[in-house]
């Protein structure tokens, strides 16, 4: 799998200059990722410090705070540049990102009225909105929001045969649920807070559960995906002459759809609407070392997983001992890296 | 590479009536397309493209049906019609963003017979070689299609296509972007996988190439208007008609070419 991912097999070119390239990027992304992951380790609210081995308390952080931590914002990261190279291949367009089919929409207005019921009816004190039981309701109504927004998109559609409709589909999708969101948050003003919270995504709360479900959802998202790598090399072709070379054309993008809302869903209900890394994180491989799918899907995992676990050691740190919403930092990296390709001045 | 061909194979279209959302494009078309090289010319919006889509089985005619070696092009499943048809689009890869090189656009011509998961064998290098040596493509094969000029860019496109080893070749525009040498190579191609047993069907506006054809059908407002040998009087005469009288049919050199009417 990774041999032919780095273009070793006989499928894509061997002796492609560009491999070396391909071969220095995942060299450099697993370098990177380690490196992260150690400063994750180190990076606490009393700034850097290696906690030591023994003592309960520093097992207690090193071991069920920071290494969650660490591991499960590498994985958000992962699903969302997965999830953002499926979009930008299957939809052939370079700004497309993870959210695009109303995942995001779905997931915030259902957070926004899980929220709304809890703090009308006095069950959730909003402040403690992220913990304990409310904390596993608000990630079961962020994954079902997701999935709902995207089937009620694909509804819209009627499939995922032709893409504009999806597109359309999606952005009306998008923002009527994002008005229902706002709607929702007028009548219960006091669930703004919580909202605000999952809105700018966060990395705090992430446990070893956590990591379970993420990593349970990379493992059932980046094979298949993976495996339909071909699809979206033939649709560089156009659709037509994707059709034309005996692909069902309708039924792998249901399934690429269903990879993509999985995978986002997932990240979604983990972490909340972590901004830009979908979008950068495949920019930034095609640019590095541009290749067939294969490749960029798995690099975009490892690139989204090292952009995130970077913006979290960041959101930890820079204000430490006060931390800054890691959606906030992956914002002002991915605007900043948008406003470096449009100098750039050529997109995809 | 397509001498495995078999001779029998041949497209029908059988009344086929195409509407677009708006006046029919295909009025009740109706050919029969054998092995050797046809060459389908007329005006533009004329249908022409929009044939070769319904007899590629990528748009379903209103009415009429389509027959591949004798049964309903329905009939036959998505990969085996790949493996039995291959077709060139017009603007074939115009938004590829440059994340394949040439040899993996022209390996895509492998798809039909691979499927998503089996690895290219030898069979298949093979293939892809041959169809790039044809087309003059094989030393860009590391380069990226957005390097390429239109014309190179084309090359490599109608190698993804000959790469198929299809029964059936359906090519709309091939020569276009190419200059005189490549569009003469292009021509020799197509009468040299005529010769061996391929149905190639290729709609052409460069009609002095067109007429070097086995057979010319003419097309102009959704309707077949003429077909048969490019010698033929009568299939001329249709040429200079459906063009308004803008070219005359001469013969030049011991071949017939179009010649404007300045």
């Amino acid at each position: 799998m990774i041999d032919h991912a780095l273009g070793a097999s006989r499928y894509g070119s061997s002796d492609d200059p560009g491999a070396a390239r391909r071969r220095r990027l995942a060299v450099g992304l697993l370098l990177a990722g380690l490196v992260l992951a150690l400063a994750g380790l180190a990076a606490g609210s009393d700034g850097w410090s290696w906690p030591q081995l023994h003592g309960a308390d520093s097992a207690l952080i090193f071991g069920e705070i920071r290494a969650p931590r660490t591991l499960g914002a590498w994985l958000v990261g992962a699903l969302l540049g997965l999830a953002g190279a499926v979009a930008q291949g299957l939809f052939r367009n370079p700004l497309a990102d993870p959210y695009l089919l109303g995942s995001a929409a779905g997931a915030s207005l259902a957070v926004a009225l899980v929220l709304a019921v809890g703090s009308l009816g006095g069950v959730i004190p909003v402040m403690a909105a992220a913990s304990g039981l409310a904390r596993l309701g608000l990630v079961g109504a962020a994954f079902v929001g997701a999935f709902a927004g995207v089937a009620l998109t694909l509804a819209l559609a009627r499939g995922a045969q032709q893409t504009p409709r999806l597109l359309l589909a999606g952005v009306v999708v998008g923002v009527v649920l994002s008005a229902l969101g706002d709607l929702v948050a007028t009548v219960a003003p006091e669930s703004l807070r919580g909202k605000q919270v999952f809105m700018l995504g966060t990395t705090g709360f992430l446990g070893w559960a956590n990591v379970g479900v993420l990593g349970v959802g990379l493992l059932l998202t980046l094979p298949v995906a993976w495996r339909l790598a071909r699809v979206l090399d033939a649709l560089t072709l156009g659709e037509d002459s994707a059709r034309s070379l005996g692909l069902a054309l309708a039924r792998w993008r249901l399934l690429l759809v269903a990879v993509l809302a999985l995978a986002t869903g997932i990240a979604v209900s983990q972490a909340g609407l972590v901004a830009f890394v979908g979008l950068a994180a495949p920019h930034l491989v095609r640019r590095c070392a541009p290749a067939p799918n294969g490749y960029t899907l798995i690099a975009s995992a490892a690139a989204g997983g090292t952009l995130l676990l970077a913006a979290d050691v960041l959101a930890r740190s820079l204000i430490a001992p006060q931390e800054l919403p890691v959606g906030i930092v992956t914002a002002v990296l991915g605007g900043g890296y948008l406003l470096w390709l449009l100098r750039q001045r050529r997109l995809g | 590479m397509n001498s495995s061909a078999p001779s029998t194979c041949a497209l029908r279209a059988e009344g086929v009536q195409v509407a677009l959302g708006g006046p029919p494009v295909l009025r009740g078309v109706s050919l029969a397309l054998h092995p050797g090289w046809t060459a389908i010319v007329g005006p533009n919006g004329g249908g022409k493209s929009t044939l070769l889509r319904v007899l590629a089985g990528l748009l379903a005619p209103q009415s009429g049906r389509i027959m591949l070696e004798g049964r309903p092009l329905t009939e036959h499943g998505a990969r085996e019609r790949g493996q039995r048809i291959a077709w060139l689009a017009q603007h074939e890869g115009s938004d590829a963003c440059g994340e394949l090189t040439v040899r993996d656009v022209v390996q895509l011509g492998r798809l039909p017979h691979l499927g998503l998961f089996a690895a290219p064998g030898p069979q298949d290098d093979a293939a892809v070689d041959a169809a790039m040596a044809a087309t003059e493509c094989s030393d860009w094969q590391c380069r990226r299609l957005y390097e390429l000029s239109g014309g190179e860019r084309q090359r490599v496109l109608l190698a993804r296509a000959l790469a198929v080893s299809a029964a059936v070749l359906l090519l709309d525009e091939p020569t276009t972007h190419l200059d005189p040498p490549h569009q003469v190579a292009v021509v020799r191609l197509m009468q040299r996988l005529a010769a061996a047993g391929t149905t190639v069907v290729s709609v052409l506006h460069d009609l002095p190439l067109a007429l070097q054809a086995d057979r010319l059908v003419v097309l102009d407002q959704g309707k077949v208007c003429a077909e048969g040998s490019p010698h033929a009087t009568e299939v001329q005469a249709s040429l200079v008609q459906v063009f308004g009288g803008a070219l005359s049919i001469e013969q030049v050199g011991g071949r017939w070419t179009a010649v404007p009417c300045l």
